[in-house]
């Protein structure tokens, strides 16, 4: 019988085999897991938490997948039908229930597990900072065909509105965020938040920036024509040199029109156009 | 009036369409007239009355509706002589049908067809993404592109393919002489080239495809041009295929089982598409309202949508998605099926733990209720539904788990035949683990406001449409070509077909992962430079994709022409519809077998799961009792 060849391997040889090379194709797996530069620059403090999750969960994933693709190629090697064994059957084994109960309950507590530090970090990224230095500054954010601005409560109670976002670095901002048309999506990638600018509703978040630049604002959900268009640069001042901007912006007595024309500012303001604002200053 | 105008088919269905489009003038030309509106022709509101009427005519005419309108006017019905079953020659293939079996090849091959066309659509979508910048379609004409290409895929190709497949095998499996409503069934099919007609259409409507996405969010979707009618409308038709086919599945699987087979004698495709149709029973009716909310928008000046009449914008994707989260196990639970059939088969094993894989289709179908807020994570709804939403989301991972570890022991220990069908199974384990994994990590909330909208989105439904449910098409294809056809296909070929398509689909789809999570957003003609070289890349394989398809395409034909005559059970298979011929006979079973055990029993000597004229155990006066009288509807 085939059965006493193909039982030939010792089983207990098999399994450790298997074992040792799953772990060591796990730790590959996750050491490329960790080379790879997935995000961008972590400009927030609610960056390093999404972040860290990002590679605990690379973590649990990659031996996960090891193993079922090992168990695959293993059992396309030891157990594939050879010439002769065409009509050989294998054993009739229906089941094993302390088994089957085994990969019920260890994948529902590892999962258990993980919603319980996604809900953790989930609380820690959208809770509003302990009394800071300075009070959190609020932003309203409207989205319209194919264009963000931005409307500041201003110093000295005189409100402006831009199209480019400034932000004081380490402060706590809150963006509420409108919509004048259809469903668009308020997303800065290297602050990680985003959420939909609904019409008729207000949404929000918070971040706190950390890191000076100047990052895109990206539209998330598509909103029409313009939708691959609708890029513009978020800046990360110090705070100083942000309370001056502020100061200033507040003073001249513009009406609300475009921002100014710093570092690659606003493209295609409003009015669709959409193509033709194909800078892409969003690198 | 010619004699071809009176009988049912297409030069009756082609006049009926001219008649269609004349009641559609007429309509919109006298209501306008009535209610005093100026001008009286208006080109929008004919085409969309059109859109509705014109395929309703176009079934009238095909004979889709003739026995019951003859039924409900008193008129002598035709008598069913079952002059309608079984293909005379191709032709018949482009008539309704009752026999299921030629119902499941023109579900098939029409989803095909789909799948060329939603393929090609794929090509060229990434042909202007292979670099920034626009390449040769504007952004209204992109925004289409993907928008179809998703519908088609997703409405007509995998949710029908499935059916087609089951129509044609899961009769037989159950030991039953046809479908419990054949009429139903051959309407069912023909509602679907109605449905991606439309769709495939809309490109020449004024203004353009649709190109709301597949989702058609409110309130773009109510604010678009016209061309947005023809998904709003096509997926009713969509639709409305599926529930009937889902009831008819129901139906038959309750009622039409052969003596002896009991809910835990079903093979698992069988049980996979009973949990199936119920899914789509339950959820379809939902995307069908979220449409006609919008349709009525749009048509009517209803304010579902219009925040300030009172209207609700996320009420569009609540409604949608209580549909097109379901939708997504409507997608894959019937390729679970086939893994199971074939994995047992090609493993010559029974199936690991089977009612487990019974009872985890179950789980999924009331999980899968339960989970649909987790596309709208940041979608600006009430923010404590997230975390339940999380929970649910990552605990349906616990049943596919279960189904996953069941199949990989199913093969330990078993004798592999590793040929196509089972190397597609294979590479569906290893490629829907990777879909799961991203899965599970989509259920993580803070990760998913990062990575929603982007292309790790993307890269996750393709592992899973693709490297889940295609796969498990193909390898279903494969395994019950020679079963369909009479013919065995060509091994080489289908082995070339398969490895071809492992390698360029995760070239293509597996460095979408690190370009989404890096924040490129999806649904976007054009993006920051940064993506250049990953999206070169991505488009060169998803070109190796598309030609890796027409290897398949013409191993089907030749092989359908002039393949080898096939056994009736060329891959010693238990399962009844190996025990008769191939294709079977017309109506399936020239005498109704008698279920004695198991479908899976490999390795248990003398083992069967069904017998023929009766057996000394089993045979006595109640053997053809429930199966035939309930499975003569079309007497």
């Amino acid at each position: 019988m085939g059965e006493e060849r193909r039982g030939s391997r010792n089983s207990r040889t098999v399994v450790v085999e298997m074992f040792v090379i799953g772990t060591v194709a796990s730790l590959a797996g996750i050491a490329l897991g960790s080379a790879i530069e997935w995000f961008p620059a972590q400009a927030s403090s609610q960056a390093g938490p999404i972040d860290t999750l990002w590679d605990v969960l690379v973590i649990c994933s990659v031996p996960i997948f090891v193993g079922v693709v090992i168990v695959v190629v293993y059992a396309a090697l030891l157990f594939r039908q050879r010439p002769g064994e065409e009509n050989l059957d294998g054993p009739p084994i229906h089941g094993n229930t302390t088994i089957e109960i085994v990969w019920t309950v260890l994948p529902a507590l590892l999962l258990v597990v993980l919603c319980v530090y996604a809900y953790v970090v989930l609380l820690d990224i959208e809770q509003k900072p302990a009394q800071a230095a300075t009070p959190e500054m609020k932003i309203d954010v409207y989205g319209e065909q194919f264009a963000w601005t931005f409307k500041y409560a201003g110093a000295n109670g005189k409100p402006f509105t831009t199209t480019q976002l400034y932000l004081p670095q380490d402060r706590s901002v809150k963006f509420d965020v409108h919509s004048k048309d259809v469903i668009h999506d308020f997303w800065v990638p290297a602050f990680r938040m985003k959420i939909d600018a609904v019409p008729g509703i207000t949404t929000a978040y918070r971040v706190t920036p950390t890191k000076l630049g100047i990052y895109p604002v990206v539209c998330a959900e598509l909103c029409g024509l313009g939708h691959a268009y609708m890029r513009q640069t978020a800046r990360v001042l110090p705070t100083d040199a942000f309370d001056t901007w502020l100061e200033k912006e507040s003073a001249e007595d513009n009406p609300p029109a475009g921002g100014k024309p710093v570092a690659g500012g606003a493209t295609g303001a409003t009015g669709g156009g959409g193509s033709d604002a194909a800078e892409g200053d969003a690198g | 009036m010619p004699v071809t105008l009176r009988q049912p088919g297409w030069s009756r269905a082609s006049a009926s369409m001219v008649l269609g489009l004349a009641f559609s003038y007429a309509l919109s030309i006298g209501a306008r007239a009535i209610l005093g509106y100026d001008p009286l022709l208006d080109g929008e509101s004919v085409m969309r009355i059109a859109l509705i009427s014109v395929p309703f005519f176009f079934l009238v005419g095909l004979g889709c509706f003739s026995y019951w309108f003859r039924w409900a006017s008193g008129a002598p019905t035709v008598p069913e002589d079952h002059s309608g079953h079984g293909a005379k020659s191709w032709k018949s293939y482009f008539y309704p049908n009752t026999d299921h079996k030629v119902i499941g090849i023109q579900y098939v091959v029409t989803s095909f067809f789909f799948m060329f066309v939603g393929g090609l659509l794929a090509m060229l979508i990434r042909a202007e993404l292979a670099a920034p910048g626009r390449q040769f379609v504007d952004s209204n004409a992109y925004n289409g592109l993907f928008s179809v290409h998703a519908s088609l895929l997703i409405f007509l190709f995998i949710i029908p393919v499935f059916a087609g497949l089951a129509n044609y095998v899961l009769p037989l499996m159950i030991g039953a002489p046809d479908m419990a409503f054949p009429r139903l069934n051959a309407l069912s099919y023909w509602l679907l080239p109605v449905a991606g007609t439309m769709m495939m259409l809309s490109f020449f409507a004024p203004g353009g495809s649709f190109a709301t996405g597949w989702t058609a969010y409110a309130t773009l979707s109510n604010t678009a041009p016209l061309g947005q009618e023809f998904f709003t409308i096509g997926v009713q038709f969509a639709g409305a295929s599926s529930i009937a086919t889902a009831l008819n599945f129901l139906v038959t699987i309750i009622t039409m089982r052969a003596p002896g087979m009991s809910f835990f004698r079903m093979p698992l495709l069988v049980w996979a598409n009973f949990s199936t149709s119920l899914l789509v029973v339950i959820a379809t009716p939902f995307v069908a309202a979220s449409q006609f909310f919008v349709l009525l928008d749009r048509s009517l000046g209803f304010n579902f949508f219009d925040h300030g009449q009172g209207g609700d914008v996320l009420m569009y994707q609540h409604v949608f998605w209580f549909y097109s989260h379901p939708a997504v196990y409507i997608m894959m639970l019937p390729g679970f099926g086939i893994v199971s059939e074939i994995l047992a088969v090609k493993s010559r094993k029974p199936v690991f733990g089977y009612r487990m894989m019974a009872f985890s289709l179950l789980a999924i179908v009331a999980l899968g209720f339960t989970v649909w807020a987790h596309h709208m994570f940041v979608s600006g709804m009430q923010t404590w539904i997230r975390v339940p939403m999380m929970v649910t989301t990552a605990i349906i991972a616990v049943p596919t788990g279960i189904k996953i570890f069941s199949w990989l022991a199913t093969m330990w220990k078993g004798v592999l035949k590793l040929d196509t069908p089972m190397l597609f199974t294979m590479g569906f384990l290893t490629m829907f683990v990777l879909g799961g994994i991203s899965g599970v990590m989509l259920a993580m909330i803070p990760l998913t406001i990062h990575v929603s909208d982007t292309y790790f989105i993307v890269a996750h439904i393709h592992y899973v449409l693709f490297g889940g449910s295609l796969f498990t098409i193909f390898a279903g294809v494969y395994f019950w070509f020679p079963k369909m056809t009479g013919r065995m296909y060509d091994e080489k070929l289908g082995k070339l077909h398969f490895w071809l398509t492992f390698i360029f689909f995760n070239a293509t789809f597996a460095p979408m992962h690190v370009i989404g999570v890096q924040g490129m957003p999806r649904r976007v003609a054009d993006y920051a430079e940064q993506f250049a070289s990953w999206n070169l890349v991505i488009s060169l394989a998803a070109f190796g994709t598309g030609i890796s398809s027409l290897v398949f395409a013409y191993n089907m034909v030749a092989s359908w022409r002039g393949g080898p005559r096939a056994e009736s059970n060329p891959w010693r298979s238990l399962t009844l519809e190996w025990q008769v011929s191939s294709p079977p006979p017309i109506f399936n079973f020239d005498e109704i077998p008698t279920v004695v055990g198991g479908p899976y029993e490999y390795g248990v000597p003398g083992a069967v799961h069904g017998v023929f004229g009766g057996s000394p155990t089993t045979a006595g006066p109640g053997r053809r009792g429930p199966a035939t009288t309930a499975g003569a509807p079309s007497a």
